[in-house]
């Protein structure tokens, strides 16, 4: 990667950010870099020659299918969320990145999440600089991130009543065994409140990809999900 | 679940039912009655037993000691599941509180709230559940009767009749026909016949590789259509030919006894014939006289009740509640609101609105499955799809395997909630 093709996707970027109405650009690459060293290095390689180390390469990471890199072994969540039809995109691997476990349960990736959107925003805007130019695929992946609020803390500490909760969970119990056995769909018992909230919530913006997932969160509100969060949390 | 929780919620049902059920109190349990131990009313009894924590007194009525669910039946004739593993026994019911009888439900007054078994014993109650499955139509295909099932067999009640289909299928002689008569609207899993297709294609690629399928059907499209035509096109190129009533799929005769399936005058000498009629409520909901001229039980789409008598809840296939399939996910779905309105109207717990929700997996070929889905909310005249999906053409091999091993999961998940 070239310091010149960078700077030429920044002057792209710009004249984006310059129409009315256009979404905010990715974030600060440079900051990016320096996050990408810190944080991330020490397991996924990126640029010229990266290979799989930890972790996967992430070079042209925009647009793949989750749990695509060829030669890499994946944990059994991330193939699942591969298979279901998730794509890295902006918004998905902003979610990703924001709280792993959130998006795909079982990844092996142990990180514990990166809180700051602009943080996100930037090392989000370094790894898009080593994925293709949007000029050149026919469908470009978004080279702007639109102003997606995180979910407020007030939805995250929702908690009501624990007959709603049992009820709610009874529409869930048809697939997810309450033990906890997989059996071929997932265990929610056990998860973390926090996690399960932010999980209902990707499904519910359709970020998470299971179709059977989304239909069910979609018509769940922000009370229920944390009836359900603090129902699966407590059940053994 | 947590003692702790579960001693909490029973403290607070106590309580209520104090406060706002004072009836009951000093008299015996109120007595549910649930006839029928499939998805809708094992799921309906665990659910009252387990929810009620001992408050209700629930009695579950059903004929065999061992239950074989129809859902899956499709994928022991496939070779993909074992029968056994289809097989359910009641023991954890009775440990988690329900009273199960093994015998038939043969009469109900309703007038006297009390149930007579075969047995000649009388149960009391003070609510029915009625969740006793489908019923053939007489005469809906001519030639054939139930006596003919062990030469043309339905399969469309999981038992011995799924063991002898598969039997048929396996012994078909080199190049023979297998034919299936598909039933009219509304039968029970409306993608059950073409998921049989399915799978009897499978068999016959392998074992009779020039053996012809043919359906007639007297339904203009079925469900999952596209879905089953392409991947029928894709695994058993020129091996299945659908014939829908613009040629005659309507107009059909059986001669069991010839080996003879005449479709539009036309007769064909076939090797297996799958006959699944026309199809009404079980007997016992026509017995207890909450039928109607549909031949299905009306129900009010926010509990399941019957539109008959205020006393009598119908479940699952017999039920006749607007969107929802006649599916084993239907039932346990529909099982769970009524159980909980039971509960409030003799315990006094909290009620909450009605919500339902249906998937149906359907498997075309090894690790090629498929998928149709919706939710479902009351409105004043019926159960209505709010929001649904369907598997798409073209998804690619992964996905259709993942679709597939959810619905191994599904399986397991809903027979333990089913029975425990």
């Amino acid at each position: 990667m070239t310091t010149a093709r960078r700077s030429c996707i920044a002057a792209v970027l710009f004249a984006l950010g310059t129409l009315p109405g256009a979404s905010e650009e990715i974030g600060d690459a440079a900051r990016g870099a320096d996050l990408f060293a810190r944080q991330c290095k020490a397991c996924h390689q990126i640029g010229e020659g990266a290979k799989n180390r930890v972790g996967p390469q992430l070079n042209r990471i925009f647009g793949r299918r989750a749990g695509s890199v060829e030669g890499f072994t994946y944990s059994r969540s991330m193939a699942r969320m591969g298979a279901d039809g998730l794509t890295w995109t902006l918004q998905t691997l902003d979610a990703y990145l924001a709280n792993p476990k959130a998006l795909v349960s079982g990844t092996r990736m142990n990180y514990r999440g990166m809180a700051e959107p602009e943080a996100r925003a930037a090392l989000l805007a370094y790894l898009r600089d080593w994925s293709d130019r949007p000029q050149d695929i026919p469908e470009p992946e978004p080279t702007a991130r639109k102003t997606d609020p995180d979910l407020a803390p007030e939805v995250l500490a929702l908690r009501g009543d624990p007959d709603y909760g049992d009820y709610l969970a009874s529409e869930c119990q048809t697939c997810h065994q309450a033990d906890g056995s997989d059996q071929g769909i997932p265990s929610i018992t056990g998860w973390p409140e926090e996690d399960f909230v932010i999980a209902m919530h990707a499904y519910k913006q359709k970020l998470r990809p299971h179709p059977v997932m989304q239909m069910m969160a979609s018509r769940l509100n922000d009370e229920e999900i944390a009836e359900l969060a603090a129902y699966f949390a407590t059940l053994k | 679940m947590k003692l702790n929780r579960r001693h909490f919620l029973g403290t607070g049902i106590a309580a209520s039912a104090l406060l706002t059920a004072p009836t009951v109190w000093g008299q015996a349990k109120p007595k549910v009655v649930v006839i029928g131990g499939g998805a809708g009313g094992a799921t309906a009894a665990r659910y009252l037993a387990k929810d009620s924590d001992g408050a209700i007194e629930v009695t579950l009525v059903e004929a065999n000691p061992i239950y074989t669910t129809c859902f899956f039946s499709n994928l022991y004739l496939g070779g993909f599941y074992e029968f056994e593993k289809l097989q359910h026994g009641y023991d954890k019911l009775t440990g988690a509180g329900v009273t199960v009888i093994n015998d038939m439900a043969t009469g109900v007054d309703r007038a006297a709230r009390t149930v007579t078994l075969a047995g000649g014993q009388v149960l009391p109650f003070d609510r029915l559940i009625l969740s006793p499955g489908i019923d053939f139509r007489d005469g809906s295909v001519p030639g054939w009767s139930l006596d003919a099932a062990e030469i043309m067999p339905h399969a469309y009640k999981a038992g011995p009749q799924t063991q002898l289909l598969k039997k048929q299928v396996e012994e078909m002689p080199e190049g023979g026909v297998f034919a299936m008569i598909a039933p009219p609207n509304p039968y029970r899993c409306p993608p059950g016949p073409y998921e049989r297709i399915s799978m009897v294609a499978h068999i016959l690629k392998s074992k009779n590789p020039t053996a012809k399928i043919i359906i007639a059907d007297p339904k203009e499209k079925f469900s999952k259509q596209a879905l089953f035509e392409d991947g029928w096109n894709r695994h058993y190129a020129g091996m299945v030919e659908w014939i829908g009533p613009d040629f005659g799929g309507g107009k059909v005769e059986v001669r069991p006894e010839a080996m003879e399936v005449v479709i539009d005058g036309e007769v064909t000498k076939v090797a297996c014939c799958n006959v699944i009629p026309g199809q009404k409520a079980g007997k016992i909901a026509e017995i207890a006289g909450v039928t109607d001229d549909s031949v299905w039980a009306p129900v009010h789409p926010d509990s399941m009740k019957s539109k008959a008598d205020e006393n009598v809840w119908v479940l699952g296939d017999s039920s006749a509640q607007g969107d929802m399939p006649k599916s084993g996910f239907s039932a346990n779905s529909q099982a769970k609101v009524a159980a909980m309105a039971i509960r409030g109207e003799l315990t006094g717990s909290k009620t909450f609105p009605a919500k339902y929700s249906n998937t149906c997996w359907s498997l075309i070929a090894p690790d090629d499955g498929v998928k149709v889905g919706a939710s479902y909310e009351p409105t004043p005249e019926k159960i209505a799809s709010v929001e649904s999906f369907i598997s798409e053409v073209g998804e690619d091999a992964a996905l259709r395997k993942a679709t597939y091993e959810e619905s191994l999961g599904w399986y397991a998940g809903i027979t333990a909630d089913m029975f425990g």
